[in-house]
């Protein structure tokens, strides 16, 4: 579990989406392996009698009422777009279909 | 691109067992959308209904809509399902354009309603039974369009334009188990399921259920099993099927296509297809690879949810009657055949036809008008019958008839004045001057006007021919508009000319 | 004039209030040096000059017109570019948000602008808040107005060295893991972490959701509790904001100038946060804080949070994790810089991947990677779900010191300022700056890091972290005030007025070898 490869970092940087150099991807390699040992002492205390907290204040039943509230203009909602065409936000060609 | 290969639906059916299962997302009608307080609705220009949370902007942060959650409470119900004491969103992380956080906002292990079930009737009256693994929520993303290519598609395009109008629109996601045992209904199957869906979604007036404005959409899983062998096939799941009729066609197509892969020697991909509702047939779309590590985890800018018991029983109460059941019983309360219902339920007329029986009509007539005259002037125009006229006014029509005021014809130019904004079937009878004349001293007059004029067909009905009385019953009709009920002539007509 | 930039805002907003000086007067003083030291201390990414000078101008006339106005009504304040401002640029120093003007004001901003508080700029910090010396800010490091050699810590060096500069009495920063308060620390000023849930963090570019909060940056214990007060509360539009009422900040900071004000309050000394590895001065410091508490009447109380131990390793997942996912919005499509890539087909996917390689720093880089290998498939548990568990225990561990100890006190950090590139090789040696301040975001309660004095070895400032029950930052503002004001009673001076004096004639004469 604690072996990270140049293979998966660069597998983990596909999925994130950064194109990442092979220089890049060997100095996280090393980084991920020094970091990821010192993190994993987390499971040794964690076990499975022990809940999870995934927010610090125990709220619930946070809900809004069904009104409409102003949205943008659109030129404020275009105003940071790096390409626009029209009203809409203009991307390069698209490969896979989601 | 090669066309497919495809075996012989039976034959098919023969060697395999299909194993089908669906998800179903739901469009809700809220008035905001799911986790902010943007206007859910459409027609207006692009972007026009976005803010730093549903545009993905760095500091937004989402709010859950309440009216989203009853809606898919009820919903939940309506499908048989449990709801769930402690429910929570997750992050289902990808990227794609159309997805302004690059991640939907929806639920994964703790979805707010499981374990339901759908009992749907087919053609033939067997009865399936589809097991409901979950209902959960999440927001829709924004729509693409593709630009330069040749088909508007996304294959060859050049560049691709975002609105996000429709990102953060609540959805509900309906998963079923696998159906097994699939036979040659399966397209049925497929396509009476989404259709009850669909219906159920109407009734509790979550959703505009129209499946044309994506509204209901359906993904459709389908493998096949070699029968007799235990072993599950690979399963494809199919995409973009937009209407009842494709749901069918592509289920039907996907058997034919995965069966001749199969016979072949070949395997079936695991992958997304996409349905082509022009030539009929399904495409190979992104093949489904660990690609798709969704990295789920709770949405930390949210808190759980944990509908009360009593709250969930609240929403119970708000149930309407389930379709299917309401359907059983009006068709017997009305006596219709199985045809007759059919016509009415297929044209979308049963609620106009109920509520005109509601407002005194007998069924029959009510039927009758609805699918006949009203269906017939609404196709002309181009519109929905029930925008037309309303039940009370065919309610009316009908009784006109009934107490003999009005004949069949003058009832239809009395619906045509109706339609045209004249008033009520009664104004439009006395400002078009249409009721039958129920005086016999006027249709005396007629009628010995046109024996006059008709000495021969007189003496033959003297003579025991009383067939020709036709004659004089057609000019006297025609002498009085057709203002005349045609039966009590004839009994005038043979009266007179007995002399 | 240039006695009003060393004014606390509590001041200046009396003087305001009484009419002894004008927004526009305290205002300028302040833009003025800014020009004058930031040249060497880049605290600031953005001054809005003019805009500034106009709305001190328009709250003046207001003034002037009989309206009633509040305690820090035309007093200026620096905003951490972290968060969203509709009229000045938003990059939470990175470049990836070069240029971007959001077209929407963070709650906090608009709660400022509402009490009529005058921003003054934008400040420097570590990209999108990853980091404890603001070196991995992309548009270069701010300096410690102590030593321009030595970090101003991080993320929020900005906002630190711009209050301790005197460049800004009030600055709004972000804490996720002590970014607010161990800069307050190496700069000798206060800030505070408050009670997650406590502050909205609506228009806050997130660094991870369950941990980040926006707080108050200032000189005084006063002054960061005035400013809580106007920036604190319920935000509807925060769904992790606490709908409860809060009790007036101020009021419970002026609570702990009264006689007796420390008398029986029991202290926590956290055994796990005391001094294995911590720079002798810093020890020494906290002891004498320790002594001086005794002396005043407090109870000093050992307790033990066995399970503090771990708390960087799950603060280095769940951050990781939750910002992973959180920056994936960066991605060239609606704000932000658009790069090609180099060669090659231009499509969406690889515009995405070149705009991020080129827009994300390295710390960012290796934060998101990090994160996204914590929650892939067959990762989970491992990594995200069990540091979930390790926040379980850490909450515990805080309830049952909170059992026996009205506040807990520790070391805000374990050095005082280190010089730029001490600790940039090794990036668990920089995550272990964080070791006594990631407990309270973990748990959600809050805590404030105030000036506990000079460390004897090198005249740097050393900072003692407070932490409070979660709900009862009142209480931290009582102690606090307090404290600093024992402790400054016992130095005859404040802390800051003891940095050294920054004018550019100074710094030139030091370079020069003059004295």
């Amino acid at each position: 579990m604690s072996e990270i490869t140049a293979e998966q970092v660069a597998h983990l940087a596909h999925l994130a989406r950064i194109d990442l150099s092979p220089e890049e991807i060997d100095h996280l390699t090393a980084d991920l392996v020094q970091i990821v040992d010192s993190v994993a002492k987390v499971s040794e205390v964690a076990t499975p009698d022990i809940p999870a907290t995934s927010h610090p204040m125990p709220l619930t039943n946070v809900f809004r009422e069904d009104v409409v509230r102003p949205s943008l203009t659109v030129e404020q909602a275009l105003s940071g777009a790096p390409a626009r065409d029209g009203d809409k936000f203009r991307v390069p060609a698209i490969l896979d279909e989601e | 691109m090669a066309k497919a290969r495809l075996m012989d639906f039976d034959k098919a059916l023969e060697l395999y067992e299909p194993v089908l299962g669906f998800e179903v997302h739901v469009e809700l009608n809220t008035k905001t959308k799911m986790f902010c307080g943007c206007a859910n609705e459409f027609g207006q220009g692009a972007n026009t209904n976005t803010c730093p949370t549903c545009l993905g902007l760095p500091g937004g942060l989402p709010q859950v809509n309440q009216q989203a959650i009853e809606s898919s409470i009820r919903l939940g119900l309506a499908l048989g399902c449990e709801i769930a004491e402690y429910s929570r969103f997750a992050r289902k992380n990808y990227f794609y354009p159309d997805t302004a956080k690059n991640f939907q906002t929806s639920q994964y292990d703790e979805p707010i309603a499981f374990n339901g079930a759908l009992t749907i009737e087919l053609e033939s009256g067997r009865e399936v039974t589809i097991e409901i693994e979950r209902a959960h929520m999440e927001d829709d993303a924004g729509k693409l369009t593709h630009k330069g290519g040749a088909t508007g598609r996304i294959h060859g395009a050049e560049y691709s334009l975002v609105d996000y109008n429709r990102g953060g629109v609540p959805l509900v996601e309906i998963v079923t188990r696998m159906i097994e045992g699939g036979e040659a209904d399966s397209p049925e199957i497929a396509k009476t399921y989404v259709a009850s869906v669909r219906e159920i979604v109407k009734a509790l007036g979550v959703s505009n259920a129209r499946m044309e404005e994506g509204n209901v959409r359906c993904d459709v899983n389908l493998s096949l099993r070699p029968r007799g062998s235990g072993v599950l096939g690979t399963r494809t799941e199919t995409k973009n099927v937009n209407s009842l009729r494709s749901i069918e066609r592509a289920v039907r197509y996907e058997i034919q296509r995965q069966a001749a892969v199969l016979e072949s020697g070949g395997t079936i991909t695991q992958e997304t297809r996409h349905w082509h509702e022009d030539t009929g047939t399904t495409s190979s779309g992104r093949p489904k690879s660990d690609a798709d590590d969704y990295r789920y985890f709770p949405e930390p800018d949210l808190v759980p949810m944990a509908p009360s018991r009593e709250w969930v029983e609240e929403l119970r109460a708000t149930l309407p009657e389930p379709p299917a059941a309401r359907r059983k019983r009006l068709q017997a309360a009305w006596g219709f055949t199985a045809l007759e219902f059919q016509d009415v339920v297929n044209s979308e007329l049963l609620d106009v036809v109920e509520a005109t029986v509601a407002a005194g009509a007998p069924a029959p007539a009510a039927r009758k008008w609805w699918t006949g005259g009203v269906a017939r002037l609404a196709n002309a125009q181009g519109v929905p019958a029930e925008t037309l006229v309303t039940p009370a006014q065919v309610a009316a029509l009908i009784e006109l008839v009934e107490a003999g005021t009005l004949t069949d014809r003058l009832a239809r130019q009395v619906l045509e004045g109706v339609i045209a904004g004249e008033g009520t079937p009664a104004e439009v009878v006395e400002k078009r001057g249409l009721a039958v004349v129920s005086d016999d001293t006027a249709l005396i007059a007629a009628i010995d006007e046109a024996l006059a004029a008709q000495p021969d067909v007189l003496a033959k009905i003297r003579d025991g021919k009383v067939q020709a009385a036709g004659a004089v019953i057609g000019a006297v009709m025609k002498a009085m508009r057709g203002q005349a009920d045609a039966a009590r002539v004839r009994e005038l007509v043979l009266e007179r000319s007995a002399g | 004039m240039s006695d009003l930039i060393k004014l606390p805002a509590a001041t200046l907003g009396a003087m305001l209030s009484e009419g002894s000086v004008s927004s526009v007067e305290v205002t300028r003083a302040h833009l003025d040096h800014i020009d004058a030291v930031d040249a060497d201390i880049h605290a600031f990414l953005h001054v809005a000059r003019e805009s500034a000078l106009a709305t001190a101008a328009a709250v003046d006339a207001r003034r002037a017109a009989g309206e009633e106005l509040g305690p820090l009504a035309g007093v200026p304040i620096a905003i951490k570019d972290v968060l969203a401002t509709s009229d000045m640029p938003t990059t939470s120093g990175s470049k990836i948000l070069e240029g971007w003007v959001p077209p929407y004001d963070a709650t906090v901003v608009a709660r400022l602008r509402a009490a009529d508080l005058i921003p003054l700029g934008k400040t420097n910090m570590d990209e999108f808040a990853m980091g404890s010396s603001t070196e991995h800010s992309a548009y270069g490091p701010t300096r410690n107005p102590w030593d321009l050699e030595r970090i101003p810590g991080g993320s929020g060096g900005g906002s630190a060295a711009a209050v301790s500069a005197f460049e800004a009495p009030l600055a709004l920063g972000s804490d996720t893991g002590g970014s607010i308060r161990q800069p307050a620390a190496v700069t000798g000023s206060v800030g505070v972490k408050p009670t997650y849930g406590g502050v909205s963090r609506y228009g806050a570019i997130a660094l991870a959701s369950s941990l980040d909060q926006v707080g108050p940056v200032s000189r005084t214990v006063l002054d960061s509790a005035l400013l809580h007060d106007v920036i604190g509360g319920y935000d509807p539009l925060d769904s992790t904001s606490l709908p409860s009422a809060w009790p007036s900040m101020a009021a419970a900071a002026q609570a702990g100038l009264a006689d007796g004000a420390l008398a029986g309050v029991r202290v926590g000394v956290v055994k796990e946060l005391n001094g294995a590895g911590f720079q002798p001065g810093v020890t020494q410091r906290f002891e004498e804080t320790l002594a001086l508490l005794t002396a005043a009447g407090a109870e000093i109380v050992e307790v033990s949070a066995p399970n503090f131990e771990y708390a960087v390793a799950a603060y280095y997942l769940i951050l990781p994790a939750e910002a992973s996912s959180n920056l994936a919005r960066f991605d060239s499509v609606r704000f932000g810089i658009r790069v090609n890539p180099e060669d090659g087909p231009l499509t969406s996917e690889r515009v995405m991947a070149a705009t991020r390689e080129a827009g994300f720093g390295p710390e960012v880089k290796r934060r998101i990677i990090l994160g996204t290998y914590a929650l892939s498939a067959g990762y989970y548990d491992a990594y995200y779900g069990s540091a979930q568990k390790v926040r379980t225990l850490i909450q515990r561990d805080f309830d049952a010191a909170f059992d026996k100890a009205d506040v807990l006190v520790s070391p805000s950090a374990p050095t005082t300022a280190f010089r730029f590139g001490e600790k940039l090789a090794d990036p668990m040696a920089m995550y272990l700056n964080d070791i006594t301040t990631i407990p309270a975001n973990l748990a959600g309660v809050p805590g404030m890091g105030l000036p506990m004095g000079l460390a004897p070895e090198d005249g740097l400032p050393t900072g003692l972290q407070v932490m409070a029950p979660a709900g009862e930052d009142a209480r931290l503002y009582t102690f606090g005030a307090a404290l600093e004001q024992l402790l400054e009673a016992s130095w005859g001076h404040t802390l800051l007025s003891q940095a050294p004096v920054l004018t550019p004639t100074e710094m030139f004469a030091s370079e020069e070898g003059a004295v």
